[in-house]
């Protein structure tokens, strides 16, 4: 019912690409999520399945069916937008009811359909406000109550979550989330925030300037990352990479290992280094290391008890079986088994 | 935020309020004489204050049918220059702010540049051609000029107050299976209004007050109060009073609007280049 | 859907101009219709040597001079005062803009007769109050007496200009440069004059295109006399155009004009080209 299909889809804008070509598969009912720094292309990947942006070529199929050149009104998809995009002078009632009223659904069922999902988001209270009166976080589930009363074959999210503060960050990824399970709709989301990513997805698409560094589970991009850029992104604090003779050690042109993947010790280890700054999370520490053979710092994850200050010497162990290998393309080597 | 001291802003407020007066005191000072007869309005200020209210001169002026005939031509060609400037530029700026090409911002900026012509530039083809086509001294050649006059301002306001929807609204309203008739009729226009009416008070304001043409283009006919305060100018004799009667209902509809359009005033007048 | 406006505007750029060019090179009176005939620039030579046109020249820069020192001027000061924390601001703005709507007839007429009549205008009567003998605004003093109308008609307008930017000028710019130890006046100087800078020009390009085409206050009040002292170049192609009705020397006073108009309409569009970006 909601799958999605982009077939060698370009996108230029004048004469800049911005989106060499893309095919991306995307089945029914999953929550895939297009993740990637600024201007890598994924609001412009979103838009154009939304109808909102042309392709360049390339053909985009919803439900098996060519919509490639149909307008969003008819392509049965709805969009929650970063800013919101609420209409100012109609109230929170009548914003979730336009949808309706443009699909010229009766007054009767109109009602019905705005009242459940009025429930579900907890918006019963606020129907008569307008936007202006309401809080970013009441706004947004105004947004998704708009998008959701349509009940279309998939949902899209412009990075809905940027512009509310950490707390009701957290809060709102997790209603997403519930709703996506209780729905079963399709989703695709548009973030930058690697965290809203792992969290969220089924599928995660990593994007890298147009294009498709790796697509995977989230789970399959930490493990194994098929390249430094993937590697550096997913996972925080980011991964730490080693080049000159420690890769040398291990057969490549550069090493990557995550910070919960080094163990501590005052007396012996692979490497020695002298610890800087000491970031104290509560739960866990993280502490910058200068390593002697590296010009970079290594951030290391310990216990919030482990005893070292700015200044000690520490010595540390990489975990053998979660080094990454990387060619010197930066592409990741895999042990031929 | 510091509190500022309670004497410091009766400070200000001392000081700005007797700016405020000293400005305004021409036109509090006409209102004073206004409602004075002719007699009393000609004696030094302090026997003009003292001396009794009256509203004969404001039935004087009003009883001669032709400042009544002035004003109602005051009325029309503001309303009418208004009314066919946003018919004309409702549509252009529209598209100049959604629907952009290379060449429109040149072409907002040549029209913008219409305005700075001077009007004395024009004043012998534009008088020959209005006496050539009997435009001469009718309220519909005014209209027409004033409208022309003012179009660059008014689709300038229109485009700045356009471009300021957002468009992501406008996109929303797409994915919610708006066509474009329903996106200009529901979203659009709602939005815009607002932006419309400062446009439409600012054109009536600069349209009343336009005194160039309607003086130079009419004769006794299609002349508004512009022109008509101006033939009070060869002395009558003894007409104080009659003269700020005059003038007060000539300026009185302006200076209210004029309260509630000060920042479009700014927006309009500068063509944008403060914000 | 732009091609309405862009028709008509175009034509009321070039038709009106275009004529105003030919008959700027015809000898061509309305007296005498019917006898046109070609004289080059026979019509400029003499509009330009013509005394008055010196007259009108200074005149007009007297006027623009005059207006525009106690527009800036007063403006910065009027815009300062109401940028401080007050009581019925609202009002008190709306008294200080009230003048800029008046219609400049009426403007004219209160002053000169209400105001500046040395027998029954407000001055006089002060005047005559104090022992004093009435100045005599218009006689003794035309220019002057018509610099200043305009001028309490303008001062409202780039007040608001002045006022509106200075609403925009970041506050936390100021406390930081309190934060470094500058007083009131050094912050006049280095932060907000500096911020001022691009409206204040804004405001004296805009006066000037309008301040070129000032007639009314000058017809209502001198007609342009004693002599040419108030006849300032719109006046004076006024008078050969319509009272002359000498349309050749008229429509070559217009072009002088419309030329030295948009001079003035360069410097302005590239300011406004600059914040279309």
């Amino acid at each position: 019912m909601g799958s999605i299909t982009l077939k060698n889809v370009t996108k230029s804008f004048d004469d800049v690409e911005v989106i060499p070509q893309v095919n991306i598969e995307i089945r029914d009912g999953e929550f895939v999520v297009f993740v990637g720094p600024s201007g890598c292309g994924k609001s412009t990947l979103l838009r154009i399945i939304a109808g909102l942006e042309d392709v360049t070529s390339g053909v985009v199929e919803i439900n098996n069916q060519d919509a490639t050149t149909l307008p969003p009104a008819d392509r049965s998809l709805a969009m929650v937008f970063q800013s919101y995009a609420l209409y100012p002078h109609m109230s929170v009632r009548k914003n979730i009811a336009f949808p309706l009223r443009m699909a010229k659904i009766d007054k009767v069922e109109q009602d019905k359909r705005i009242e459940t999902v009025a429930k579900v988001l907890n918006l019963t209270d606020y129907l008569e406000r307008r936007p202006a009166q309401l809080s970013g976080g009441q706004r947004q589930r105004v947004a998704i109550g708009r998008a959701i009363v349509r009940e279309p074959s998939a949902f899209l999210f412009d990075e809905p979550l940027s512009n509310l503060d950490a707390a009701l960050r957290v809060e709102m990824r997790l209603e997403i989330s519930e709703l996506h399970k209780k729905l079963g709709t399709t989703m695709i989301y548009v973030t930058h925030d690697q965290i809203e990513a792992m969290t969220m997805a089924d599928k995660i698409v990593v994007l890298q300037a147009g294009v498709i560094e790796q697509i995977g589970s989230p789970m399959e991009l930490y493990d194994k990352p098929c390249n430094k850029f993937v590697a550096g992104f997913i996972g925080s604090p980011k991964m730490n990479f080693l080049e000159g003779s420690e890769a040398d050690k291990y057969n490549a042109h550069t090493i990557g290992v995550r910070p919960e993947h080094i163990s501590i010790s005052k007396t012996k280890g692979q490497l020695v280094g002298t610890v800087g700054v000491v970031e104290h999370l509560g739960s866990d520490t993280y502490l910058h290391v200068s390593c002697e053979n590296s010009n970079e710092q290594m951030i290391v994850r310990a216990d919030a008890n482990n005893g070292f200050k700015y200044g000690d010497k520490i010595h540390l162990t990489l975990d053998i079986k979660n080094i990454h290998r990387f060619n010197n393309h930066g592409v990741c080597i895999y042990e031929t088994p | 935020m510091r509190a500022i001291s309670n004497n410091r802003k009766a400070l200000n407020t001392a000081i700005a309020l007797t700016l405020g007066l000293f400005m305004s005191f021409p036109i509090i000072w006409i209102l004073i004489l206004s409602f004075k007869s002719e007699l009393d309005a000609i004696g030094n200020p302090l026997q003009v204050l003292l001396s009794s209210w009256t509203l004969d001169s404001f039935s004087t002026v009003q009883g001669r049918s032709d400042y009544l005939k002035h004003f109602s031509n005051s009325v029309i060609i503001s309303l009418g220059s208004t009314f066919l400037a946003l018919l004309v530029a409702i549509p252009s700026a529209w598209a100049m702010a959604f629907v952009p090409g290379k060449q429109t911002k040149n072409i907002l900026m040549w029209m913008l540049s219409t305005k700075m012509l001077p009007p004395v530039g024009v004043l012998i083809p534009i008088y020959l051609l209005f006496r050539d086509y009997g435009l001469l001294d009718t309220r519909v050649g005014l209209v027409i000029i004033l409208t022309l006059i003012n179009l660059p301002i008014i689709i300038w306001m229109l485009y700045t107050y356009f471009k300021e929807i957002p468009v992501d609204i406008l996109e929303a309203a797409r994915m919610d299976g708006a066509g474009l008739k329903q996106e200009i009729l529901y979203v659009l226009t709602p939005m815009a209004i607002p932006g419309i009416a400062s446009t439409l008070i600012l054109n009536i304001i600069l349209a009343w007050n336009e005194a160039f043409w309607t003086i130079n283009l009419t004769a006794s006919n299609a002349a508004p109060l512009t022109a008509f305060i101006a033939s009070y100018s060869s002395p009558e004799g003894l007409f104080y009073a009659k003269l700020s009667a005059a003038s007060i209902m000539a300026i009185a509809p302006i200076l209210i609007m004029g309260w509630f359009s000060q920042k479009q005033l700014v927006r309009g007048l500068t063509f944008g280049a403060v914000k | 859907m732009m091609s309405p406006s862009v028709l008509l505007l175009l034509g009321w750029m070039l038709v009106p101009l275009t004529m105003t060019i030919y008959f700027s090179f015809l000898r061509y009176n309305l007296l005498n219709p019917g006898t046109e005939s070609f004289t080059g620039w026979t019509n400029y030579y003499y509009f330009v040597t013509d005394p008055s046109f010196t007259d009108a020249l200074v005149n007009t820069i007297s006027i623009f001079g005059g207006v525009l020192f106690i527009t800036t001027i007063g403006g910065i000061a009027f815009s300062l005062l109401l940028d401080q924390p007050m009581w019925k601001s609202g009002l008190i703005r709306m008294l200080v803009i009230a003048p800029f709507f008046v219609m400049p007839t009426v403007s004219a007429l209160v002053w000169k007769n209400m105001f500046m009549n040395p027998v029954n205008g407000f001055f006089g009567q002060i005047a005559s109050f104090l022992g004093l003998q009435p100045f005599d605004f218009f006689g003794q003093a035309p220019l002057l007496s018509v610099i200043w109308i305009i001028s309490w008609q303008w001062l409202p307008f780039a007040t608001l200009i002045l006022l509106t930017a200075l609403q925009s000028l970041d506050r936390e710019q100021l406390e930081a440069s309190e934060m470094d130890g500058a007083n009131s006046f050094s912050r006049f100087i280095f932060i907000i004059l500096p911020h001022l800078a691009r409206p204040i020009t804004v405001a004296i390009l805009i006066q000037t295109i309008f301040l070129l085409s000032i007639f009314a206050e000058i017809l209502v009040t001198t007609n342009g006399g004693p002599g040419t002292a108030t006849t300032n170049l719109t006046y004076l192609i006024y008078v050969q155009s319509l009272l002359q009705f000498d349309v050749g020397a008229g429509s070559a006073g217009g072009v002088i004009a419309i030329i030295l108009a948009n001079i003035v309409a360069i410097f302005l569009m590239r300011m406004i080209g600059k914040n279309l970006e």
